[in-house]
This record gives structure tokens, C-alpha cells and sequence, in this order.
């Protein structure tokens, strides 16, 4: 009793808008976590539903319409993947073969620490941030620990000791090395413009300023195609890519290991999405209004604003699959000329062009507000416009077509008929 | 040495990535949100099977209750895939029958022959898939399972266009 005294302090009644004291924090943030995670596990559970919906729904199908009205497939899924054997391959690395889902999985959720979600919730013992760790270096840590996810695939790929399986974790490796570099060149632009990595800030900045998808559009085009490469969905999913690799990376995994590295699929899947939301959608600011981001902050905005944050990464979420079932598979030259001869120039290139007109706006004593937002805005129309409409004409961006040139392509031609380029050396 | 490598010559001028996309995602967007599936929700919808389609076999019998079958040995003589197993018996009016008349519905490829050669009209293939089995043996099907089934009988040739038009 007497150890529990000098506790009390710790959690008096405070003012609602002025941030809470230690023991509060401390019991507020296990409430947090214990909330995000269940919600989020939930979510990811209901996502393979999403996504076996849409796709049925885009092939002109039902989709799962028996367990519970197709409300239960999770579930279904769940207890059947757990009934299943667990098979293990006589020649595999068994620790990591079985410490591979694990280490994909625990990074995916652990970014989502430091995503905040909705505007601060007043209590009576003070003001508690609706997230669930405000690091200062938050999105930095997001960068860390998404790379981490990598490891995951390329330790299930090398551990299990199959050729299919070790080529998926080549390419997945090759591949989230190659886009993870255009992804942080895109968000440079977003740190020039918040000038702070705390996502917090980002998301303060965007409400005063205007959302970063309309003020970096290029930057927020890289970094959609490039969480795609980083998630490993389609059209950038060669780890997996059934048609070549059996099943890649998870193709000696089976029962809920395997169930596993889907859950961490759509995990990342949402991290992607709630990350694209706090840095080019603005969070949880609600579109077209102040009023949600400036104090005193109240329980209807926390709703509000959470509500805000929730559709916008639902939509992306759709968009994620929207896109799978849309587009066909790149093949792996095709990938890493993207990657390499586009997305990293054409990143170097808007940091370039936004650092030059924030120095020019800044030297023009033009405040960060409205009228600064417009001015971005109003160029980088021009550079969409360049971009997609003018350049993207086979020239720029056009993996369809092949790093062929046309003396290649007639050489090829003339392999084919039989007329060998290298028989008419010898004669 | 030479490979067969199809090399499409692709305009550059019209080929475009970004655009194309959109295109599809739009064209994939509205079959997303079109109300009509094709999906044939199974147990309770089935499919109207066609009057030729030639299914698992069914004996006919005559109002009495015994097999039409005379034992002639015409459809196992047929039967390209040797699958009829037929015993011919006489009772003592001299009538033929048989004594075994088995099918293999494993070997059998649903030719029609059988059904077509029959003097009697009375082997017949089914308008009927739903053939599940706990085991291999319960596909040969004795003259006793043939003469119980119930489900309608092929026709072979439609008798509105006897030319198959």
C-alpha cells in the first residue's frame, strides 16, 4: 500500500487540453495498443474477404457467399489453415525457416506505432494522442522498419532450400532495394515541404497548406507505384509470381505459416495505405475545413477525424486491389528499368525542381499557407500534364514496351527467319 | 541456331503505360459495379442439361418390372471401350436375359453407341452428372442400380432436327 501512494499523483484529473501525465500516458498507450492491434488484425482478416469480393465481383462473379453469407470466410480460413499439417522440408534451415512469416509479419505491424489516426482525444485526466507512439523521428522509423519486412521473404526464400523458392527471394530482395530508394526520394519532397519528419507534422502542415498529393503529385505518383513494388502486389509481385516460380518465396510453407506471410501481405497493404494517407492525404484533416485541426479539441472531432483517416486508407486499400485485378504482372527487366531508369531520375528531377521553387517562394517572403499550397499546385499541373500526356508516349513511361531499340528488334527478326547474325559473320 | 522469338513491332509513338492503366481500370471499375454475375449459384441452380446429353447410364423396364434387355450382346459387342459386361440367360419359355449386365462408368467415354445399337430400346444414357462416390467400386453399375435410377434418359438426336442442324 505504502509503494502505491506516491503513484496517486500520477494519475489525477487534469485539464482535457493539456497533455496527460505519465501514469495516464502509460495506461493510455497500453489501451492504444491493445485497440490498434485487434482492430488492425480484424481489418487484415476481413481484407482477404475484401479481396476475394472484388475480385469475384471485377470477374463478373459472386465471390464467398456460403460460411455466414461470406461474412465468415476469415474465419473459415482461419480454423482451416490452423486444422492443416505443418509440412517441413527435410533440407531446410528449420530456425529460419520457421523465424521467416515471423519476421515479415511483426514489421508490417510495427509501423503502424507511429501513424497517427484521428485529431487528440480530451479525457478528464488530460489530452491523449490518438496514436500510438508520436515518435519525434516517426517517419524515418517508417522507413526503417518497412525495409525490414524484406528480410522476411529472403530468409523464406533461402531457408527452405527450393530453386523456385531462393529466386523469389532474390527478386523480392533486388526489387524492394531498387523501389525503396525512389520511395525515399519521393518523401524528401514531402520533408522539404513540412520540414519535419514527425508524421504528426506532416499532417499538420497539409492542413494549413493543402494536401501533398495536389502540392507533390509527381512525388506521390512515385511513391504509390513504389509501395506497390515494396508490398509485393501486383503489378510487382515477382517474389510470388505463379506463373514462373511455382509460388515463390512461400512455395514450401504451408497450414498457418503460410497463412502467415498472406497476413503480412495485407498488413503491409494497410501500412502502405495508412502511410500514403498521412503523407499525400493529409491524415485524418478533414477535407475543406480548419475546424477539425485546431484546439480545443473535443470527442465529436476525434470521431470525425478517425472517420476521415479510415476512409481514406479504405480507398487505397481498394485501390491496392483494384489495381491487382487490373493489371498483368511486368516481367523482371521491364521491373527494374522502371525502376532504376525512371522512377530514381524522375525523383531526383522533382526534388530538384521542389527545392528550387521553395527556395525561390521563400526568398519571395511568400508565407507557408493557401497561397504558397496554390502556387506549387498550379506547377505541378504543368509537370503532370508534361509528364503523362506530352512524355508518356513510349518514351518515358513505358515498361510495356521493351528496352528493344530497333536495330535490336530487326536483328531479332532476322534470328527468327533463320538469317543468324552471327552465320553471316562466318561467311 | 535459331529460336522462334515473335517480336511485335509496337509503335512508340501510341504505346503508353500510365494511360493504358487507366483505361483498364476504368474498364475493370465498371464490371465491379455491374449487377450481373454470371455465377450459377450451384445446389440451387443447375444448368438445363441439353435432351442429347450423355450422362451415367439408365436400364428401361417394361411395365412388369423386369429389364427390357434381350441379351442380344449387341451394345458390349459395340462398345468401344470394352466397359458392358454382359451373361446371357434363357428362362423356360426361351426367353433371353441377362444374367449380369454390368457398366464400368470409369471406363466408359459416353460414345452412345450402346444406346444407339440397342434393338430394345433398352440401355440408355442419362441426362445426368451427379455421379459422387465414396469408392471406386460402386462405379460398376449391376442391372439393378441401371434399372432403379430415375433421372430422364438421353435422346441422342432431337427429334425436331433429326439431322443434327
Amino acid at each position: 500500500m505504502i509503494a502505491l501512494v506516491p503513484l496517486i499523483p500520477l494519475f489525477q484529473v487534469a485539464d482535457p487540453q493539456l497533455p496527460a501525465t505519465e501514469g495516464v500516458f502509460l495506461i493510455g498507450t497500453v489501451v492504444k495498443m491493445l485497440i490498434v492491434f485487434s482492430v488492425y488484425m480484424v481489418g487484415v482478416a476481413m481484407l482477404t474477404l475484401a479481396e476475394r469480393k472484388i475480385s469475384a465481383w471485377i470477374q463478373d462473379r459472386h465471390g464467398p457467399n456460403r460460411v455466414g453469407y461470406g461474412w465468415l470466410q476469415p474465419a473459415a480460413d482461419g480454423v482451416k489453415n490452423i486444422m492443416k499439417e505443418e509440412t517441413y522440408p527435410g533440407t531446410a534451415n528449420l530456425p529460419l525457416f520457421v523465424l521467416a512469416p515471423a519476421i515479415s509479419f511483426i514489421p508490417a505491424m510495427i509501423t503502424w506505432a507511429v501513424i497517427p489516426f484521428a485529431s487528440p482525444l480530451p479525457t478528464p485526466w488530460g489530452r491523449i494522442d490518438m496514436v500510438v507512439a508520436d515518435l519525434p523521428v516517426g517517419f524515418l522509423f517508417c522507413l526503417a522498419i518497412s525495409s525490414l519486412g524484406v528480410y522476411g521473404i529472403v530468409l523464406a526464400g533461402w531457408s527452405s532450400n527450393n530453386k523456385y523458392a531462393l529466386l523469389g527471394g532474390l527478386r523480392s530482395s533486388a526489387q524492394m532495394i531498387s523501389y525503396e530508394i525512389a520511395m525515399g526520394m519521393a518523401t524528401v519532397c514531402v520533408l522539404l515541404l513540412s520540414g519535419n519528419v514527425s508524421i504528426s507534422a506532416i499532417i499538420q502542415q497539409q492542413a494549413t497548406m493543402g494536401w501533398n498529393v495536389f502540392l507533390l503529385s509527381i512525388a506521390f505518383f512515385i511513391f504509390l507505384v513504389a509501395s506497390f513494388a515494396e508490398t509485393n502486389r501486383l503489378p510487382f509481385d515477382l517474389p510470388e509470381a505463379e506463373s514462373e516460380l511455382v509460388a515463390g518465396y512461400h512455395t514450401e510453407y504451408s497450414a498457418m505459416k503460410f497463412s502467415l506471410f498472406f497476413i503480412a501481405e495485407y498488413a503491409n497493404m494497410v501500412t502502405a495505405s495508412a502511410l500514403i494517407t498521412s503523407l499525400f492525404f493529409g491524415g485524418w484533416d478533414i477535407p475543406f475545413t480548419q475546424w477539425d485541426n485546431l484546439p480545443p479539441f473535443t470527442v465529436l472531432k476525434t470521431i470525425l477525424t478517425l472517420g476521415a483517416f479510415l476512409t481514406k486508407v479504405l480507398f487505397f486499400l481498394f485501390f491496392f486491389m483494384w489495381i491487382r485485378w487490373t493489371v498483368p504482372r511486368f516481367r523482371y527487366d521491364q521491373l527494374m528499368s522502371l525502376g532504376w531508369k525512371l522512377m530514381l531520375p524522375l525523383a531526383l528531377a522533382y526534388i530538384t525542381i521542389i527545392g528550387t521553387v521553395v527556395l525561390v517562394l521563400d526568398r519571395a517572403g511568400i508565407a507557408r499557407g493557401p497561397m504558397f499550397g496554390a502556387i506549387l499546385f498550379g506547377m505541378n499541373v504543368v509537370l503532370v500534364v508534361l509528364l503523362f500526356v506530352v512524355l508518356d508516349r513510349g518514351r518515358i513511361v513505358s515498361p510495356a514496351y521493351s528496352r528493344l531499340d530497333r536495330e535490336e528488334v530487326a536483328r531479332l527478326r532476322n534470328m527468327s527467319l533463320g538469317k543468324s547474325t552471327l552465320a553471316e559473320k562466318k561467311v | 541456331m535459331t529460336i522462334g522469338v515473335k517480336v511485335l513491332d509496337r509503335p512508340i509513338e501510341e504505346v503508353s503505360y500510365v494511360r493504358a492503366t487507366l483505361k483498364g481500370m476504368a474498364l475493370t471499375f465498371k464490371h465491379l459495379v455491374d449487377p450481373h454475375k454470371v455465377t450459377v449459384q450451384y445446389p440451387e441452380e443447375k444448368w438445363d442439361l441439353s435432351p442429347r446429353w450423355r450422362g451415367t447410364h439408365r436400364m428401361l423396364t417394361t411395365e412388369d418390372g423386369k429389364s427390357k434387355c434381350v441379351a442380344c450382346g449387341l451394345c458390349p459387342t459395340v462398345c468401344p471401350a470394352n466397359c458392358i459386361k454382359l451373361v446371357p440367360g434363357e428362362d423356360e419359355q426361351g426367353n433371353r436375359y441377362p444374367l449380369v449386365f454390368e457398366i464400368d462408368e470409369f471406363r466408359c467415354i459416353f460414345c452412345g453407341y450402346c444406346q444407339e445399337v440397342c434393338p430394345e430400346e433398352a440401355i440408355h444414357l442419362g441426362r445426368h452428372y451427379e455421379n459422387a462416390e465414396y469408392s471406386r467400386d460402386k462405379f460398376v453399375y449391376d442391372l439393378e442400380r441401371l434399372s432403379t435410377q430415375t433421372h430422364p434418359v438421353c435422346e441422342m438426336w432431337d427429334p425436331a432436327d433429326p439431322k443434327g442442324e
